[in-house]
């Protein structure tokens, strides 16, 4: 089949797949090869798959299934606080493990205020420890950011669409069908790979909540051959598994998701005029209302716990906070150089290896990544003097997967919408980049910065592996404060980490729709 | 000011001259000893007075992190000193031939003796259960076993008090170490990854008693002069953790690695570590041990297994932990 011709190279964007893809493997084949046996299988490894799966499958099509209301009450409705609360989504997200989980417990713990409510009118506590409390915990990590990503999907319907449809009177289910339907059959599949890959590689959150060691994950059971059998050719071999889940994963949701997109507008804001009805305006409000409650409450908690040592904060806090954001960002330029190229191969349709290897990054497990690169970088250089930049390389292709989601079907549109023209032009190349992509894709551009500055962040990444005592992240060092016993310092240190995530997802996100309305 | 140029440019070619000339000493540990809060500061500021080197600390995770780092680098580890392996690591890290003779000699305060050539045991600790003043304990793990008290514990696969716990059970009873996690196992509130986790979870009010030391309502007297917490006794005794330190065969300055083990047990360094690090000195200081310290409970019997026993025990004794709470 002849291809035809694109006004930009597919080129860089397949070499930056090629690269991460390389980073990846070649970590993984690195610390397979330094094993001095070929991994087997433990006995316990095949309950952690299964149980892997079954709270990852849970998790991903809970987290996208409530999304899907929330964000189409998003997209439809307009009131006063909207563009916060947009904002806001972010923030669960981008919290390190450890402090969400507590947030979290304050609020659904046995103690906590859920239990004391009903304790007070006579009923038993809560409990959170089991499966249930994992899947809860990861709908309050994920459901912000599968909503994002399905309303993005509602804010690329070009204005026209709507436009039409008012004139049609086209509405409820007319509406779902014509524009709804299609627009989520393209946008669904991919969060939920995402928020799949993402349950697949988690460990801390499903250990401590899952309640004990039937709640084993494929990650913890890599720490257990890393650190308790000292059995890299397993962890390796685990680590793989992994690998291929996500792959499979992502390829199926490629395949699912590459409908035909709605075509080019003139990239007015969107104006809606269906469902104005007081019953369907009332169910948007409820989920609204439901959701931003379920999120900000733990959000409180965290506040609320953090405040009162915020002032007396040691100054190590505030180095380590400094050092943080030159990871975060150091990760976002690094994301950006990488995405923007691959998303231009994305959008020509016939790259879809580029987007596997873009989820990679998800799929892949800290430990073995930074254990990888540990073995990789030493006989030339001292990998403690590269901690921070491979902690910023680590989290920026942690985030490349979310980045990918955000920027594919975005320039899918824009290529599908002015490569015709543009070529006609002669506007090709890093002029079409310049000129017409990325003006194009601010606003996907925008988020996808923040979100990538307020994850790295917020990630402890590989860090731990490498640090000496002057170069600590700010989560780093609440981890710190908290096994010295200083659990108030390191609450006002987790607030410090979620007001500097939030004003660095914000102002990027923000930033990017400068001139448009959210 | 030409000459304060000169002077200074001087000054810190000298300098750097006086920077290669100082010999170097590296030592890996686990990352809450070169914390801000923990010894690593006092200690480096110390012995740098001492020694006209420099102190390099760096921080792997912890105990067990620590140890996979040193035998993935084997042999051509950067390493001087590893610090902070513990018994049940201890035969894992002989088995490398990594590790040199310490040549250092201490009058030992330790429940048990101590006479390896090797390893030096630079603090310690019992394993305890920790609760608020205001509940009374079960008196032992059978009796916590049949009663509904609540517990956080830390899983023995990603962190060492976890495994602490394992072999506190399997040292106090045996082959009925499975029965005794069974009962255990209506009484786990959860297993968490590590310390903290568990530490925060059990002051968020999520469970009555959580695994931790007998020092650590030290830290909450001292630090925080609050007395709410106490650790219970229990009388079958209690599974200690030694602490410990090795120089590299490899090391490119033995001398000032051996130098370092020696300075470990001594009274400057054992001074600072009970309220840095929140564990008992190995070697008594002169001044003893700080105030609040003599409020602690003290266990009337220390378990602990010889490294070589813990290390052939605790595959069993996990898949034991693995069973009784798996169901």
């Amino acid at each position: 089949m002849a291809a035809r011709a694109q006004p930009i190279s597919p080129w860089p964007g397949v070499a930056a797949a090629a690269l991460v893809a390389v980073v990846i493997l070649g970590t993984l084949a690195t610390v397979a090869m330094r094993a001095e046996s070929s991994g087997r299988f433990a006995p316990g490894d095949f309950a952690a798959i299964r149980f892997t799966l079954v709270q990852a499958v849970l998790s991903a099509v809970l987290s996208v299934g409530l999304a899907v209301p929330v964000a189409r009450a998003l997209a439809r409705r307009r009131f006063r606080g909207r563009t916060a609360l947009v904002a806001l989504l972010g923030a669960p997200f981008i919290l390190p493990v450890i402090v969400a989980v507590l947030g979290l417990v304050t609020v659904f713990g046995r103690g906590g205020w859920l239990s004391g409510a009903l304790g007070a009118v006579g009923l038993p506590p809560l409990s959170i420890y089991g499966l249930h409390g994992v899947v809860l915990a990861h709908v309050f990590f994920n459901l912000p950011l599968a909503t994002r990503l399905v309303l993005q999907g509602w804010q690329e319907v070009p204005d026209e669409r709507f436009r039409l449809a008012a004139q049609l009177r086209v509405e409820g289910w007319a509406m779902w069908r014509l524009i709804e339907w299609p627009m989520l059959v393209r946008v669904v599949p991919g969060a939920l790979a995402v928020v799949f890959a993402l349950c697949l590689t988690s460990f801390a959150v499903v250990l401590t909540l899952g309640g004990g060691p039937s709640a084993t994950t494929i990650e913890l059971a890599i720490y257990q051959a890393f650190r308790f059998d000292f059995d890299l050719g397993r962890a390796a071999l685990l680590s793989g598994v992994q690998l291929v889940l996500t792959v499979a994963a992502a390829t199926a949701a490629l395949i699912a998701g590459s409908g035909a997109g709605f075509g080019a507008g003139q990239g007015r804001a969107v104006r809606r005029w269906d469902a104005r009805g007081r019953m369907v305006r009332a169910l948007d409000g409820a989920w609204i209302v439901l959701a931003a409650l379920f999120l900000c409450v733990p959000l409180m908690a965290i506040v609320l716990a953090g405040a009162p040592g915020i002032v007396s904060m040691p100054a190590q806090v505030w180095d380590a906070a400094l050092v943080s954001v030159g990871v975060a960002v150091a990760s976002t330029c690094l994301v950006l150089a990488l995405a923007v190229p691959m998303a231009a191969a994305v959008a020509q349709g016939r790259f879809g290896v580029v987007e596997v290897s873009g989820l990679l990054g998800l799929a892949a497990s800290p430990l073995v990544i930074g254990t990888g690169l540990f073995i990789l970088v030493r006989p030339v250089v001292d990998p403690f003097a590269l901690a921070l930049p491979v902690t910023a390389l680590v989290n920026a292709l942690m985030a490349l997967p979310f980045a990918l989601r955000i920027l594919g079907p975005g320039a899918r549109d824009v290529v599908a919408a002015h490569g015709r023209l543009a070529l006609g032009l002669r506007v090709t190349g890093w002029r079409f980049l310049l000129l017409i992509l990325v003006p194009r894709m601010r606003a996907q551009i925008g988020f996808a910065a923040g979100l990538t500055a307020a994850l790295s962040m917020g990630d402890l990444g590989v860090i731990a592996l490498f640090a000496d005592p002057e170069t600590a992240t700010l989560p780093l060092q609440v981890y710190r404060l908290m096994g010295a016993y200083r659990m108030d310092h390191a609450a006002a240190a987790a607030l410090l980490l979620l007001v500097l995530s939030l004003a660095a997802f914000w102002s990027l996100d923000r930033g990017g729709r400068w001139h448009a309305e959210a | 000011m030409k000459h304060l140029v000169f002077a200074a440019g001087f000054l810190s070619a000298t300098a750097t001259v006086a920077v290669a000339q100082t010999p170097e000493l590296t030592v890996y540990t686990y990352d809450s000893f070169v914390s801000n809060w923990g010894p690593g500061p006092q200690i480096e500021t110390a012995f740098e007075e001492r020694c006209g080197c420099d102190l390099n600390f760096v921080g792997v995770e912890d105990g067990a992190a620590l140890l996979a780092r040193v035998r993935l680098e084997g042999a051509r580890s950067e390493a001087d000193v590893v610090l902070g392996l513990d018994t049940n690591l201890v035969a894992a890290a002989r088995e490398t031939d990594l590790f040199a003779p310490s040549g250092v000699t201490a009058e030992y305060d330790l429940p048990v003796a101590w006479d390896d050539p090797v390893f030096v045991p630079y603090d310690w600790g019992y394993f305890a259960f920790v609760h608020d003043v205001d509940m009374t304990p079960p008196a032992n793990l059978r009796a916590l076993a049949e009663s509904d008290t609540s517990i956080i514990i830390q899983d023995p696969r990603s962190s060492t008090p976890g495994l602490g716990l394992l072999m506190w059970v399997k040292a106090a009873y045996g082959d009925e170490a499975e029965a005794i996690w069974e009962g255990l196992s209506d009484n786990i509130v959860t297993v968490t990854k590590g310390w903290s986790e568990a530490y925060g979870l059990f002051l968020e009010g999520e469970a009555e008693m959580v695994l931790s030391y007998t020092t650590s309502p030290a830290y909450h007297l001292i630090a925080e002069e609050d007395d709410s917490k106490a650790a219970a006794v229990f009388d079958e005794g209690h599974y200690m953790q030694v602490e410990v330190a090795a120089a590299m065969e490899t090391s490119d300055t033995p001398e000032l690695a051996r130098d370092f083990l020696q300075f470990l047990v001594s009274d400057t360094a054992q001074s600072i570590l009970p309220t840095t690090n929140w564990m008992y000195p190995a070697v008594m200081p002169e001044a003893g041990l700080p105030e609040g310290f003599a409020q602690l409970v003290e266990p009337e019997k220390a378990l602990l297994y010889p490294p070589e026993d813990a290390a052939a025990l605790r595959r069993e004794a996990l898949d034991e932990w693995l069973r009784a709470l798996s169901r």
